[in-house]
């Protein structure tokens, strides 16, 4: 894999979200007091937490699903008898039987109804509770625990020179590398943009970074790409979609787009050796309407890739760490006509590092029965996703309750601690 | 401000040297009225032609897969054609945008083509996304439910939203072959009420995406004859679809045609599209009441949209507010391209080297990949969405090397700012440029500054 650099965009609290990007590989970064460490992944698209965190004890999931393997019969891995974790993240079943993993399922935002991806994102990066128009929404939750902790201090990196989450995609190929990062300005050149951007705030602060970074620069990227390349545009385009939408028997995503993964978690924990205590960062294709058989198959493969990297990377630090990947929503029990799913509500929330009293999923768990489905289609969630969040904030960094379910989480009744925390 | 200051920021592609800007909402009005000139002029792909190529494409790389003698090579020169159809697309719309007099016809149809995002997942689709945008083209002065429908029932937004994979669980077909487990996908009834049509906050149920899911089973593609209406494979009964009954027995394209007029010409269809031409056009906080004359020109036209374009060219509250917006790339790259002074036939002239290395890889590194939004919601609008860092640096480095590469013959420094930026031209550009050790770097300069980004 290419050695990515990363960049950092300023101390401040950038206006548009502090939560990860979904058009840039970035992720966000926050120094707060004390020694726990926090990372988020957002995992876009909507996670179907039936097929990662199978309840194959239920006789129902496999009417349910009748074209889906389901169970370790079919090369999950039975985790306690009940559920099964999905066959392409095995390569974590080491820490599920340290307490490393674990996971809540059932789980969702307050959204409800319109399942729409977009904003279904917008209220995990917010936070907010359903009281606000999502229009409204903007900030993050991660935004407004920073300004509630003295001393605290965000800042985001992004892969340079590469726009779209790519990287994460699993449309990623070394021909999509384009680190055209170098400025072939002169210093009188910089000089002069730099005067001329004085008054656009926006212009002048990126020119400013962009300079920065560049400065430092080894430009040994550059040249990876030939765009006289016929294949420029075919090569990615043949591998499997960046919304995980994949046809039957589409090929399984490049090594390339497990090793992005891995090493966008291999930055995130360099940062978290040092003095960063909370990252937030994406992994996208969760999205499979159609053949999900294969297509789940590339972004569990990453997400695994980028729980192992973390562990590896964090070192002794991973005793003070939670992993926290969390999804807008869940889906369909039912499979639909296309061997996939459409979009859901109740899903699971994925659980690890050393901070988590792990071998165990969490949450109460609704049953598959017609009558127990939510709006007969999907899983009821039986919990607020955002109270687990909620919950680890209380315990790693001693954020009180009230301040949960005011200012950080508006609208969130927090409910019992499920007491997940080692 | 002059209107002729206003309109080729706000609703065309800049200045150019070669051109004089419209003086009046009518001058621009009266163009979209006419013939459309630049597709006569510079024809893109047609629906016909990329199912051919995608036909032609799957044909052989079967062959090369049976090892037919000469196969390996065909397959090779059909997937170069695929390509070269890809960026030509890209060169023609950035010709048609460097020439248009008023631009207005060619932001709008960027406009619609995003609205109506699709991408091509494979190769051999690439040719359809192209043809999509095409299809679109001459309904965008037209009437809305005509554009729904263009979008709607063509190929590419089948394939893309998986409307050719979603079965009438109860159709003929699923009954005849139980084994096969046939069954639906909402994939495209949900985006065509969220994004297309009602809009997120429309009123509309899980219950219609699903009613519209069965009414919308029998859409198929053939390699032919394109998109076409297959009974066998359609939900058999009526549907209900926000209240009204469509459809029933035997299933018919009409049944399908009469829901999309409806989604087209409700109430909250008229405000998520005026309100989502305004943010494009004018600003990120549109006044209530441009959206609201929009909206209603919208209705009391029964969804034909020049009444609505001429709210959004003459209204008081579109004519101010400042240029909060930054040009998209492809939209800063036509601008640039413009203001260099090249007219279409030139752009046209560019050989493929340099549309790739000035226009095709840059719109990527600038993070707006050719027909390649990562989803169906399509490109953002915020500013800050554009502008980070490398995003920035890519602009700047396009700005140094597109003049150079694309061999355009500028004039003395300070001329091609005034004529690039005319009344905009700020003291600070003005007093940077000739300062610059460079006459390139002086272009660009010019070509990156704030003013030159932002609408």
């Amino acid at each position: 894999m290419l050695s990515r650099r990363f960049f950092l965009q300023g101390a401040a609290i950038a206006g548009c979200s502090a939560a990860a990007h979904p058009f840039m590989s970035s992720v966000t970064l926050a120094a707060v007091p004390g020694e726990q460490r926090l990372v988020v992944i957002i995992l876009r698209g909507a996670m179907d937490g039936l097929d990662i965190v199978q309840p194959y004890g239920d006789p129902l999931l496999a009417q349910l699903r009748p074209d889906f393997p389901v169970g370790p019969d079919k090369g999950a891995t039975d985790l306690d008898g009940f559920f099964a974790l999905h066959p392409a993240m095995a390569e974590l079943m080491p820490l599920w039987k340290t307490g490393e993993l674990g996971f809540a399922h059932a789980v969702s935002t307050p959204y409800r109804d319109k399942r729409s991806h977009f904003d279904g994102q917008d209220m995990l990066e917010a936070g907010t509770g359903m009281d606000v128009p999502l229009s409204m929404v903007r900030d993050g939750w991660l935004n407004r625990l920073l300004q509630q902790m003295p001393g605290a201090r965000a800042e985001t990196a992004y892969s340079v020179g590469d726009d779209e989450l790519k990287i994460l995609s699993g449309s990623a190929a070394a021909l999509s590398w384009a680190p055209d990062a170098s400025l072939i300005l002169s210093s009188q050149g910089r000089t002069l943009l730099d005067m001329i951007y004085h008054d656009d705030p926006l212009f002048r602060q990126a020119a400013s970074e962009a300079m920065q970074i560049t400065d430092g620069g080894d430009n040994a990227e550059d040249g990876t790409t030939d765009p006289d390349s016929p294949d420029l545009m075919a090569e990615p385009m043949m591998a499997a979609p960046a919304d995980g939408m994949a046809a039957p028997g589409a090929p399984a995503p490049l090594k390339g787009a497990v090793g992005a993964a891995a090493s966008l978690a291999d930055f995130a924990a360099s940062r978290l050796r040092g003095e960063t205590r909370i990252a937030a960062f994406s992994l996208n294709g969760w999205d499979t309407h159609r053949g999900q058989e294969a297509a789940i198959r590339g972004p569990a493969t990453q997400l695994a890739a980028m729980v192992t990297t973390l562990r590896q990377q964090l070192g002794p630090v991973w005793d003070k760490t939670l992993v926290l990947g969390m999804t807008e929503f869940g889906r369909t029990a039912r499979q639909n006509g296309t061997r996939g799913t459409d979009h859901g509500t109740g899903g699971a929330m994925l659980m690890a590092g050393g901070a988590l009293k792990g071998r165990k999923v969490y949450g109460k768990w609704p049953g598959l029965a017609d009558a127990d489905l939510y709006a007969g289609r999907d899983l009821m969630p039986t919990a607020d996703i955002r109270a687990y969040a909620g919950w680890a904030l209380r315990g790693m960094y001693g954020v009180p309750v009230d301040v949960l379910e005011k200012s950080i989480f508006p609208g969130l009744d927090i409910g019992a601690d499920p007491r997940f925390l080692a | 401000m002059e209107f002729s200051t206003l309109a080729p920021v706000r609703f065309g592609f800049g200045l150019s040297p070669r051109q004089t800007p419209p003086a009046s909402p009518d001058e621009i009005l009266a163009a979209l009225r006419g013939p459309d000139l630049l597709a006569q002029r510079w024809p893109g792909l047609t629906t016909q032609e990329a199912l051919q190529m995608r036909d032609e494409f799957l044909r052989l790389r079967k062959a090369e897969a049976q090892n037919v003698p000469g196969a390996t090579e065909d397959f090779k020169r059909q997937r170069q054609a695929i390509d070269r159809s890809n960026v030509g697309g890209l060169q023609i719309a950035l010709a048609r945008a460097v020439e248009d007099p008023t631009g207005m016809r060619e932001r709008l149809h960027a406009f619609w083509r995003n609205h109506f995002t699709v991408r091509a997942k494979r190769t051999p689709e690439a040719p359809l996304a192209t043809a999509h945008g095409e299809a679109l083209r001459p309904e965008i002065t037209g009437s809305f439910p005509a554009l729904l429908r263009a979008s709607t029932l063509h190929p590419m937004m089948l394939i893309y939203l998986d409307q050719i994979a979603s079965f009438g669980p109860d159709s003929k077909r699923a009954k005849k072959r139980p084994d096969l487990k046939l069954g639906l996908n909402e994939n495209l009834a949900r985006e065509l009420m969220e994004l297309h049509t009602l809009g997120v906050g429309g009123s509309y149920t899980q219950d219609d995406v699903r009613q519209l899911a069965e009414l919308l089973t029998g859409l198929r593609v053939m390699a032919e004859e394109g998109t076409t209406f297959a009974p066998d494979f359609a939900e058999p009964g009526a549907e209900t679809v926000l209240g009204h009954a469509y459809g029933g027995d035997p299933a018919k394209m009409a049944d399908i045609v009469q829901v999309l007029t409806a989604l087209a010409l409700h109430p909250d269809t008229s405000r998520h599209i005026a309100t989502k031409l305004a943010v494009h056009f004018v600003g990120p906080e549109p006044d209530p009441a441009l959206t609201g004359a929009m909206s209603e020109a919208y209705l009391g036209a029964k969804g034909q949209l020049l009444p609505v374009y001429e709210v959004l060219l003459t209204h008081p509250a579109a004519q101010g507010g400042g240029f909060l917006k930054v040009r998209q790339p492809f939209d800063y790259i036509a601008t640039g391209v413009r203001a260099m002074g090249f007219d279409g036939k030139a752009v046209m002239a560019f050989n493929g080297p340099q549309i790739r290395r000035h226009a095709f890889k840059p719109l990527r590194d600038m993070g707006q990949r050719w027909l390649g939004a990562p989803a169906p919601n399509g490109w953002p609008e915020a500013a800050e969405e554009w502008i980070s860092p490398q995003q920035l640096a890519a602009r700047i480095n396009w700005a140094l090397k597109a003049p150079a590469g694309l061999q355009a013959k500028l004039p003395e420094p300070a001329d091609f700012a005034r004529a690039a930026l005319g009344p905009r031209l700020s003291d600070l550009v003005a007093q940077a440029v000739p300062r610059s050790e460079s006459r390139p770097e002086a272009a660009a300069l010019v070509l990156a500054s704030a003013e030159m980004n932002r609408r």
